[in-house]
């Protein structure tokens, strides 16, 4: 059983192909990379696949379940989770709290209105090590609002990271970034993603990035999927070359390593 | 909400700070219990007053400082509190101040339990709308319904009728306004510290931090797998009995409910007093309201404009201190390198 399954899934807004029939399957363990031209898509179909959105037609199944009309919340306790492009935090709450609220979520102990947040010490503990994970435990008791972009942006995977999903969608994680930080970013959150098998989608622009930690990529065009395959499939694909960087060529995708 | 530095652990820091705001509590209670011994029965009354309202205030911040839910209808859960005792007293014959506090919550349980089911699902100016809506539609109720509440005459709760702790304190024979004033300051004072700490447990549990949460980024809050919905609900329904407890405590003390209390500008003044405190701080809406009632009460003393004068006090204090009286206070005390409290 494949750990999701879009069916002809399509979400049209007016004349604009979103998510346009896509038929995809993601097997559990995998780190996929969502490419494409600006407007592909890649977004949107993360978003409808997280239930940011709803889709117009076709159908979500994840692990077995029919998931498409499923609400947020209820796809979240199923085990899906995501990152955001702009960066979603509660920008109030310190860097401890951002994290420990999604893991009292995880584990339905936000119902609890009779005891101290902080006297969980299992909490705490989880929390401190999440912290260490994304680089953030000098962090823990800033405000979310007063860290620097790059820790921002870690705050809001390991965020999404801690409700321990079974499949992170995370959108752009280095967007935003300086060049030096990027990798940096990536490593982190590579790493920690892998050494909990957590099946990841990470939609990418910088294709460095992307050949360097996917195990499959998949390259939309225009709502659709265009071409999937491994990464060395892909680097030599001359029709995702013409799409992505507008001239084909083995040469197309040069390593820089 | 002000941030400490220290160099001390967390858990260090955390232990220390609850033991120096422990410290800081006792200490407030302890004065306010000498207090009655020390300035004359129109001064204990005043402060009842102000405490009543700092329980108001206290459930009205949980939608507002907490859950980011402005509500302009306040009004409808502190009357529903005060017109459940008077019906309980004068239709059931009821002497047991807690017979009453019991039927008064159960009422405003009911009345936030179902505004709050059809307020939260909206937010921002919608919701501020709605709230006032309905606070409105019971006050037209109470206003047009005079066979049932009065009118404007209102209906009496008289003291004197009624006993506290089940019984082992009446008010009959003379000199019974004196011990009325005395033993209903301590009655308050107990709910209040009760109420103080029920919300501060509140706030600091889970529960209270997925409130925070939402009112942060309600899209987040879903994508961690937080009921946004419900979690406004039950803080709404929260926030009303807090509010209703007040209007509880509020009738005996003035011996008679009237539309007054559901009117919106009565809501307003719940706004008021949280925002003259400090919403972004815990201890602002009580110090808000307890400031606030003097200042009423002594601007309606002192000139006929008294209304002009709350109004500017409001819009000097929207302008120069955003943060209110406990949140400018705490800014400075940090500016002066001590810690705040």
């Amino acid at each position: 059983m494949s750990l999701l399954e879009t069916v002809d899934l399509k979400k049209y807004f007016g004349d604009t192909r979103a998510v346009d029939h896509v038929n995809l399957t993601i097997e559990e363990g995998e780190f996929i990379s969502l490419v494409g031209p600006n407007g592909a898509g890649k977004t949107s179909f993360c978003n409808v696949v997280s239930a940011y959105y709803s889709a117009d037609s076709g159908k979500i199944i994840f692990r077995g379940q029919d998931v498409t009309r499923a609400s947020v919340t209820e796809r979240v306790r199923a085990g899906i989770a995501r990152s955001f492009q702009l960066v979603n935090l509660f920008d109030d709450l310190s860097a401890f709290d951002n994290v420990a609220l999604a893991i009292f979520s995880r584990d339905g102990k936000t119902r609890n209105l009779a005891a101290l947040a902080r006297r969980d010490s299992a909490v705490t503990r989880e929390t401190d090590i999440v912290l260490d994970q994304f680089g953030l435990a000098g962090k823990r008791n800033d405000i979310a609002r007063g860290l620097a972009q790059g820790e921002r942006k870690l705050l809001d995977v390991a965020l999404a990271y801690a409700l321990r999903p079974k499949l992170l969608f995370l959108d752009e994680p280095t967007s935003g970034v300086s060049t030096r930080d990027k990798g940096q970013i990536m490593d982190t959150i590579a790493s920690v993603v892998r050494s909990e098998g957590i099946t990841a989608v990470v939609v990418e622009h910088d294709m460095d990035v992307v050949f360097k930690y996917s195990d499959r990529i998949v390259v939309m065009h225009q709502g659709a999927i265009l071409a999937r395959g491994t990464p060395d499939e892909i680097r030599n694909n001359e029709q995702v070359a013409m799409i992505l960087i507008g001239s084909a060529g083995p040469d197309a995708f040069a390593r820089k390593d | 909400m002000a941030t400490v530095t220290t160099t001390a652990t967390p858990a260090e820091a955390g232990a220390g700070s609850f033991l120096r705001l422990l410290a800081v509590a006792i200490a407030i209670l302890v004065v306010l219990a000498l207090l009655p011994g020390l300035v004359d029965s129109y001064q204990t009354v005043l402060i009842t007053y102000g405490l009543i309202m700092a329980i108001a205030a206290l459930g009205f911040n949980l939608l507002l400082g907490y859950t980011g839910l402005l509500s302009f209808g306040h009004s409808a859960y502190f009357g529903t509190g005060a017109y459940t005792v008077a019906f309980i007293v004068r239709d059931l014959g009821a002497q047991s101040m807690e017979l009453c506090i019991v039927g008064g919550l159960v009422g405003t349980l009911l009345v936030s339990a179902l505004f709050g089911f059809i307020c939260v699902r909206h937010t921002r100016i919608f919701f501020g709308i709605l709230t006032l809506a309905l606070s409105q539609v019971l006050w037209s109720l109470a206003f047009k319904f005079f066979w049932v509440t009065g009118g404007t005459d209102g209906i009496r709760v008289a003291y004197a009728k009624l006993t506290l702790l089940g019984g082992l304190v009446d008010f009959t024979g003379p000199g019974s306004f004196q011990r009325f004033v005395f033993a209903y300051y301590y009655y308050v004072l107990g709910l209040f510290a009760l109420a103080t700490v029920i919300m501060w447990i509140i706030v600091h549990s889970p529960f209270g931090k997925a409130l925070q949460a939402i009112r942060d980024n309600e899209t987040r809050a879903a994508f961690v797998g937080i009921s946004v919905r419900r979690y406004r609900w039950i803080a709404f329904i929260i926030s009303g009995v807090f509010t209703g407890l007040a209007g509880i405590l509020w009738v005996p003390l003035n011996g008679l409910t009237t539309p007054d209390v559901l009117y919106w500008p009565f809501s307003g003044e719940i706004v008021f007093m949280s925002v003259l405190g400090g919403f972004r701080t815990f201890a602002g809406p009580i110090v808000g309201a307890i400031a606030f009632n003097y200042l009423k009460t002594y601007a309606v003393a002192s000139t006929e404009y008294w209304q002009l004068l709350v109004g500017l006090v409001l819009v000097i204090l929207v302008l120069a201190l955003p943060s209110g009286i406990v949140g400018t206070a705490s800014r400075l005390a940090a500016r002066f390198g001590k810690v705040p409290s």
